[in-house]
């Protein structure tokens, strides 16, 4: 049993939650997930680790509110307990001096990249940051990603920061605004992520995704988690999360991620059926 | 097929030293041998095959006790007992059944506990027709040999059932901490005996419930889970403490846990990493490795969809890949799942199935089709994505391999499809590779598995051991548990002479 210490609606749809383990918080690493399961009924998803506090000895993710198991983690609060909280999981990102990074997140991944961002500046990096909300009050963490970026841009579908652009577009633009970029970093929703890989391809820089297939153990032992990566099939979990965006198999990846589309319905209706009668 | 071996001569002398004792005596004398080998075998009762392929509650219902002590009086108790010899661990077979025989219960599972900790379990999954039942010198002298198997569950379930299980009394603490990593057959087994040695043991396991293959991929119909719990149960009533979601490797590395004051190391992590066919269309949805579909159904209990939130594809037609318990196991899953049609497609043919031949028979009573001498060569999927068929080529056996069974070689010109939306890939696992990659200077082998010293399951670093699948690849429970005998008797002495030492240096 892992303790709840605190769980948040950061955004609409969109919570924080942090939780008590110090082991776990130990050994974080950017670019690593946990797996959470809520409740004894329910199933084991991967959260990526947003941030660590090792003082503390807690550990935080984001995530976006979608079927029963967010459902569930939504309505935890402080004090609460979880049944499997496991990690930290995957390789750590690749951490380096590579020279100008350029950060691209949206969604709950607006989070994950935090800790990626944060560690390429401190590693000597000139960070761009490159955020995508669909409209003004879905951005946060907004002053976290802005500490550690050299240069901070929001692209908002209503035109209220800097453009109103979808983030391929926008890389575009902000590419050719700062110039050479070394290496692309995304993370958010596998659709931005696909689109950011897409945009960075002609433009001949390297581009990290994490992939967010889905998994039950988290530790290579069942294969749920297999995606085709320049050809040959790669587990998620331990030989990723990060991935070259331009050699995934973005469709099968699509694909895959629908396994259970119906299921997830039946199993949210089950829940509200049952919690709220 | 368990290999003709000396019996080590320490064996020999007490299982002749029982077999003089007076009751034993008097046992073989009060009903001939001639009359016990008249005696049928005690029929195992099943539930019906068409009720029971429906629900995931357990296929063997257990012999009565009536039936149990018929079953005990047909063992001859041999003066030379083969069964012994057959047992990968020597459990004391004709004193434990004789036992049986004359009713004294409570000294018979102590007997069998002596040297098999987890007998409710090994009695319902061990693979007994080519171990110790098919050495069995009744087996020699009638064709049907004791069934061993079935006693042994019989007597631990009886204690179970009594709710007074022995809790034997423990030795005053040595205050060593030994870090078992995994909590599958092999793991349990050492941190059961190191406990009764007095050492302070803690159980590192990666998932949320302890038991390894025994609780994600074993199903319940076979090996119910309350069994297993029983036994953890009793490791903690040992004091064995019980560290659930903790990957050794991540969460902790072994220098980790050394740092932490943890002295010796059992490395039980198991081999956990699922192989694939490696052909077209495999990541197609529908084809799962057959360590997903056990874990969706067994641990994440996705049979009780939508009650428990993990789901699983449900098939109108399954094709189980491969020929061994796995297969089995996932096969009469998916029938139990609903499907119409469910097939264990295998390369070779019966005669070379791994699986334990009751699981087959089983299976068979149960609806499920056998296709031998057949393998897929693609997976074919529909416009979705989804699997919707498999192109398959028939088989024939040619010359024998490196394991002995003949090759199956693919006949040219035999491609055919067969329609299936489920596809369970079951054609065995490798090595968990995590602990050997996170534990610089531990020696590992060219399957990913940990190298043991075979006398003592010692590895190359000083202090740690390892057992069962990790240093085998995919065997057997009891093999698990034998390795891990040894292994807690080689770390017992090991932490015994590190304490010598020690104070040696004191003074
Ligand atoms: C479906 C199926 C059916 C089977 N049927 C039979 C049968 O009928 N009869 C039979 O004799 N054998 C059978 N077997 C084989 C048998 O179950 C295994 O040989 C046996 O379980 C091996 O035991 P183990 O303790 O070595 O490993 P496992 O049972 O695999 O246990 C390993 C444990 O270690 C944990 N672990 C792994 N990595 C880490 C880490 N880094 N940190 C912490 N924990 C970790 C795992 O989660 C797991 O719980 C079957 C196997 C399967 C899959
Ligand atoms: S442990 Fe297995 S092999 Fe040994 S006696 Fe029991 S059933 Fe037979």
């Amino acid at each position: 049993m892992a303790k709840i210490l605190k769980r948040e609606r950061l955004v609409p749809n969109i919570h924080l939650i942090e939780i008590e383990d110090p082991q776990i918080a130990k050994k974080c690493k950017p670019g690593q997930f946990v797996i959470v399961m809520a409740d004894n009924f329910g199933e084991r998803i991967p959260l990526t680790i947003a941030d660590w506090d090792t003082e503390k000895g807690s550990v935080t993710s984001v995530f976006l509110v979608v079927g029963t198991s967010t459902h569930k983690l939504s309505l935890l609060e402080a004090g609460d307990e979880v049944p499997v909280f496991v990690g930290p999981l995957g390789r750590p990102s690749e951490i380096e001096k590579f020279g100008k990074i350029l950060c691209a997140g949206g969604c709950f991944g607006i989070a994950a990249i935090y800790p990626i961002a944060r560690a390429m500046k401190e590693a000597g990096n000139t960070v761009i940051t490159v955020l995508d909300v669909k409209a003004n009050f879905l951005l946060y963490w907004e002053d976290k990603l802005r500490s550690v970026s050299d240069e901070f841009y929001v692209s908002s579908r209503d035109g209220y920061y800097d453009c109103k652009d979808f983030i391929p577009k926008t890389l575009e633009s902000v590419v050719k605004k700062e110039g050479k970029i070394d290496r692309v970093i995304s993370i958010g929703c596998t659709y931005l992520m696909y689109t950011c890989s897409e945009a960075t391809k002609p433009l001949g820089v390297k581009t990290l995704v994490s992939l967010n297939p889905i998994m039950v153990d988290g530790t290579g032992m069942c294969g749920a988690c297999r995606v085709t990566v320049d050809g040959r099939t790669k587990f998620a979990c331990v030989d990723g999360p990060d991935f070259d965006g331009h050699l995934v198999d973005w469709e099968e990846l699509f694909i895959r991620r629908k396994s259970y589309f119906e299921d997830e319905i039946e199993s949210l209706c089950y829940w509200e059926k049952k919690n709220f009668p | 097929m368990a290999e003709k071996k000396e019996m080590p001569p320490e064996l020999k002398e007490k299982l002749r030293a029982r077999f003089n004792e007076d009751w034993r005596k008097e046992l073989r004398k009060s009903f001939p041998v001639k009359e016990r080998m008249k005696l049928p075998r005690q029929k195992m009762p099943e539930r019906d095959p068409e009720e029971r392929n429906k629900d995931f509650s357990e296929v063997n219902l257990g012999l009565t006790e009536k039936w149990a002590r018929e079953e005990a009086k047909r063992c001859l108790d041999c003066a030379n007992p083969q069964c012994v010899m057959g047992c990968p661990v020597g459990i004391d077979i004709p004193t434990f059944v004789k036992l049986l025989e004359i009713g004294d219960y409570e000294q018979s599972v102590r007997k069998l506990k002596e040297t098999n900790v987890l007998p409710a379990i090994c009695g319902r999954v061990c693979p007994q027709e080519t171990q110790c039942e098919v050495v069995c010198n009744l087996m020699k002298a009638t064709g049907v040999p004791v069934a061993i198997g079935n006693l042994e569950r019989f007597i631990a379930d009886y204690e179970r059932n009594t709710g007074d299980v022995h809790i034997p009394k423990l030795p005053p603490s040595t205050g060593h901490k030994v870090a078992v990593l995994g909590a599958g057959p092999a793991g349990l087994t050492v941190a059961g005996d190191l406990a009764l040695k007095g050492h302070d043991v803690t159980i590192f396991e990666a998932l949320h419930v302890a038991g390894g293959v025994l609780v994600y991929g074993i199903p319940e119909f076979r090996l119910p889970k309350k069994i297993l719990s029983a036994e953890v149960d009793y490791l903690q009533n040992l004091g064995v403490e019980l560290k659930t979601n903790f990957v050794v490797g991540l969460t902790a590395t072994i220098d980790d846990l050394k740092k932490e004051g943890y002295e010796a190391f059992f490395i039980g992590t198991g081999a956990g990493l699922p192989n694939f066919m490696r052909i077209p269309g495999e990541n197609l949805v529908g084809v799962y490795s057959a360590n997903e579909y056990l874990t969706r159904v067994n641990l994440m209990r996705a049979y009780d969809f939508p009650v428990y939130d993990t789901p699983v594809y449900l098939a109108k037609r399954a094709a189980v890949l491969g020929g061994g318990n796995v297969a089995m196991d996932s096969v009469r899953i998916a029938k139990r799942l609903g499907a119409e049609f469910s097939a264990c497609v295998y390369r070779r043919s019966r005669a070379e199935m791994p699986a334990r031949v009751e699981e087959v028979h089983h299976a068979e009573e149960e609806g499920i089709e056998f296709h031998f001498l057949t393998t897929p060569i693609r997976f074919i999927g529909d416009d979705k994505g989804h699997l919707k068929a498999m192109e398959c080529l028939r088989m024939e056996l040619g010359e024998p391999d490196d394991s002995g069974r003949r090759r199956p070689v693919p006949i040219e010109g035999s491609e055919f499809i067969m329609e299936v939306d489920l596809a369970v890939v079951a054609i065995g696992n490798s090595s968990n590779p995590l602990i050997g990659q996170t534990t610089p200077g531990l020696k590992v082998g060219k399957w990913g598995n940990v190298e043991v010293d075979w006398e003592t399951m010692a590895t190359n670093m000083k202090g740690v051991y390892a057992g069962g699948d990790i240093i085998r690849g995919g065997a057997t429970v009891i093999l698990a548990m034998g390795d891990a005998r040894i292994a807690a008797t080689e770390m017992d002495k090991y932490l015994r002479s590190k304490k010598a030492k020690k104070r040696k240096h004191k003074t």
